[in-house]
């Protein structure tokens, strides 16, 4: 019992809870923006690989860290641009397509990495984010070292929340997303034309997960190396349902998400005698018991899945 | 520019579909291996020729294929009936698992070789089927969508199987490795040519295959499984009853695929060890797609990817190009064949 009451009353839990939950912001987001708009993205766990490996790749080429996540970005956006082509004017199946992008872009990804280092035998290390105390406020006590000394990806992650969901609820363009997502012949209807809605939004959603695959290699770890995102952009997907489709429910599902994440991990280190993958399956459990949790409540938007052809019903 | 719907679909335009995809692909991946310094003809002629050009290379392509057709077949049979089981790794990861567990009964090492053999294929099929009804019955239950969850339950299965083969199951001969006690002798599939890795699992494969075509084609369930996936409250209407429909559906499904773990380490390793199988379960899908959901159209995208694979291998040490080109090629050949197959049923009109 005193052992978890360390664990939890200690700086460093807490500090690695944001941490760890700045991927699953990120990603959440990204899946988010492409279901509100009717279009389900399981490309999101190959375009964090990728976003992860040109991340690194760009920083180790000579870049600094900015550059880094914006290539990530632009990929990721280029990436949503071929699954928006795919499931919207041609209206193919999401599920399939996006486990298409997700097999493409982690095998193309291993693909360059292999190209750029061909023989090394352990993973080439880069110089990551280091964090950034906030003056003043980052020397209040336990709250400012969790709160004011993160990276500038992690603050960037938290002010997304707020932008987004400011952007979704308050301005025309949030209400002609959303309105999209439940009905695209209404948005045709007002003169906004739902497929380029769509082809964009999903773009703008696939460029944070590839933010989000970034994180992992400029911040979290500092070298790339294959199979790294074990999962967590599913987990993302997972997220979403359990979030509601509500930017502010994300950033809490994520959060108490890195919240366990976090805890196992040290847990780990002083439990004896329970297997170590005991403490791995659990996020990936958990994540199957929100879904349950969260399976009758939830109010899928109600085009999700449906593709948009004009004069058809 | 705008799309309409062919009134009928053709023969001819349904054979030409996955040539046509598989050649887009190649010529995408053409393209990377020229970027990446080496020519790309040179290349496909190495990767023919190590998938054919010899002995051992036809024996390799033919033992890889085996898994896949398995896999395939796994997939093509779930996404008829609209079930998206794409937890094939995990449910190969266990099928595997339980034959070397199953090893361990006693009874096992005395019985006659076919019994033996016979039993633990039955044993990986069951571990695998059983996987994959967790999320159906979530599915079935609190409509929990299938694919997030058997996703998950791929990463769930594989740390599982790494607890048993550090723990309960771990070889005390294998001087540390993590890796599982051996498959009895008696369960052991015997080789189909000398002096290769080529086992009597592509005779089960293929013959499954088969199985699965007729089962599909001409039996009550798997014309209820068709109509569960061309459109469900339809099928519910005309008395099909979905529940049991899909619950049957994944007992087939998740069945090929452990049925695909437990011949891989009956008919190769030996044991099971985390990094048996290299991706069998995604690849499954793909070739499920490229062969358009057609049991016996999965025998021949299984051995295209098999030839990708094994030739990209040899090829890559002969000039130096990522053998991961060979995933990049079949990756990108799903994504061409579905817009090859949205072409045979559609037209596109100015």
């Amino acid at each position: 019992m005193n052992v978890i009451l360390d664990i939890l009353s200690s700086v460093g839990m807490w500090e690695a809870v944001l941490r760890i939950a700045t991927p699953f912001i990120l990603g959440t987001l990204g899946v988010l923006l492409c279901e509100r708009v009717g279009v389900l993205n399981l490309g999101i766990e190959g375009i964090m690989t990728f976003g992860a490996m040109i991340g690194w790749l760009t920083v180790y080429s000579g870049a600094d860290l900015w550059t880094g996540l914006a290539a990530a970005a632009l990929c990721g956006a280029m990436f949503g641009l071929l699954h928006a082509a795919l499931t919207v004017p041609l209206g193919l199946s999401q599920h399939v397509t996006g486990l298409g992008i997700t097999l493409f872009a982690s095998s193309f990804s291993y693909y360059v990495f292999r190209l750029a280092v061909p023989t090394a035998t352990s993973p080439p290390t880069i110089e990551p984010f280091r964090p950034f105390a906030v003056p003043g406020l980052s020397d209040i006590p336990f709250l400012g070292p969790v709160l004011f000394n993160q990276t500038a990806p992690t603050y960037l992650a938290f002010g997304l929340v707020a932008v987004l969901a400011w952007m979704l609820y308050r301005t025309p363009l949030g209400l002609a997303i959303r309105m999209t997502g439940e009905n695209p012949h209404a948005v045709d209807a007002q003169g906004i034309d739902p497929i380029w809605l769509r082809i964009g939004t999903i773009m703008a959603g696939s460029a944070l997960m590839g933010v989000a695959g970034a994180f992992l290699t400029l911040v979290a770890f500092n070298s790339f190396f294959p199979t790294m995102v074990q999962g967590r952009g599913w987990i993302c997907i997972a997220l979403v349902v359990f979030a509601l489709w509500r930017p502010g429910r994300a950033l809490v599902g994520a959060l108490l998400f890195a919240f366990f994440d976090a805890f196992q991990l040290r847990l780990q280190t002083v439990v004896d005698g329970v297997p170590y993958q005991l403490f791995l399956m659990l996020p990936y459990i958990l994540s199957i018991v929100a879904l349950i949790v969260m399976a009758r409540k939830a109010r899928v938007p109600q085009s999700l899945m449906q593709p948009y052809r004009r004069g058809e019903r | 520019m705008r799309f309409e719907r062919r009134e009928s679909g053709s023969a001819a335009l349904t054979i030409l579909a996955p040539l046509g995809a598989i050649g887009v692909a190649l010529i995408v991946a053409g393209v990377l291996i020229t970027i990446a310094g080496a020519n790309a003809f040179e290349a496909y002629r190495l990767i023919l020729k190590g998938a054919f050009g010899s002995r051992l290379g036809i024996t390799e392509t033919f033992t890889r294929a085996t898994p896949l057709i398995l896999t395939g077949l796994a997939a093509a049979v779930a996404f008829r009936a609209r079930l998206w089981n794409i937890g094939g790794e995990g449910q190969f990861y266990l099928g595997a698992l339980a034959v070397t567990a199953f090893g361990l009964f006693p009874g096992l090492s005395g019985a006659p070789a076919p019994v033996a053999i016979l039993a633990c294929l039955v044993v990986g099929a069951m571990a695998g089927s059983a996987l994959l009804l967790v999320p159906v019955a979530l599915k079935i239950r609190f409509g929990v969508d299938e694919v997030v969850t058997t996703l998950l339950l791929n990463f769930v299965a594989i740390l599982f199987v790494s607890m048993m083969i550090e723990g309960p199951l771990k070889d005390p001969l294998a001087f540390g490795w993590p890796q599982s006690v051996p498959v009895p002798d008696a369960a052991l599939l015997p080789q189909l040519v000398e002096r290769s890795r080529l086992h009597a699992g592509l005779l089960v494969a293929l013959a499954l295959a088969v199985v699965v075509w007729w089962v599909q084609a001409r039996t009550v369930f798997g014309m209820r499984a068709r109509a569960t996936g061309l459109n469900a409250r339809a099928a519910a209407f005309a008395g099909v009853p979905l529940g049991r429909t899909l619950t049957l559906v994944a007992c087939l499904s998740g069945g090929l695929a452990g049925l695909a773990g437990a011949v891989e380490v009956m008919g190769i390793k030996g044991y099971v060890t985390t990094d048996l199988s290299p991706n069998y379960g995604y690849s499954g899908i793909v070739i499920a797609m490229l062969a358009n959901l057609n049991p016996i159209g999965v025998i021949g995208a299984a051995l295209f990817s098999a030839v990708m694979f094994v030739g990209a291998d040899s090829m890559s040490r002969a000039l130096g190009i990522p053998s991961y080109i060979a995933d990049v090629t079949v990756a990108l050949s799903l994504l061409t064949m579905l817009v090859a197959v949205f072409l045979t049923q559609y037209r596109v009109r100015r």
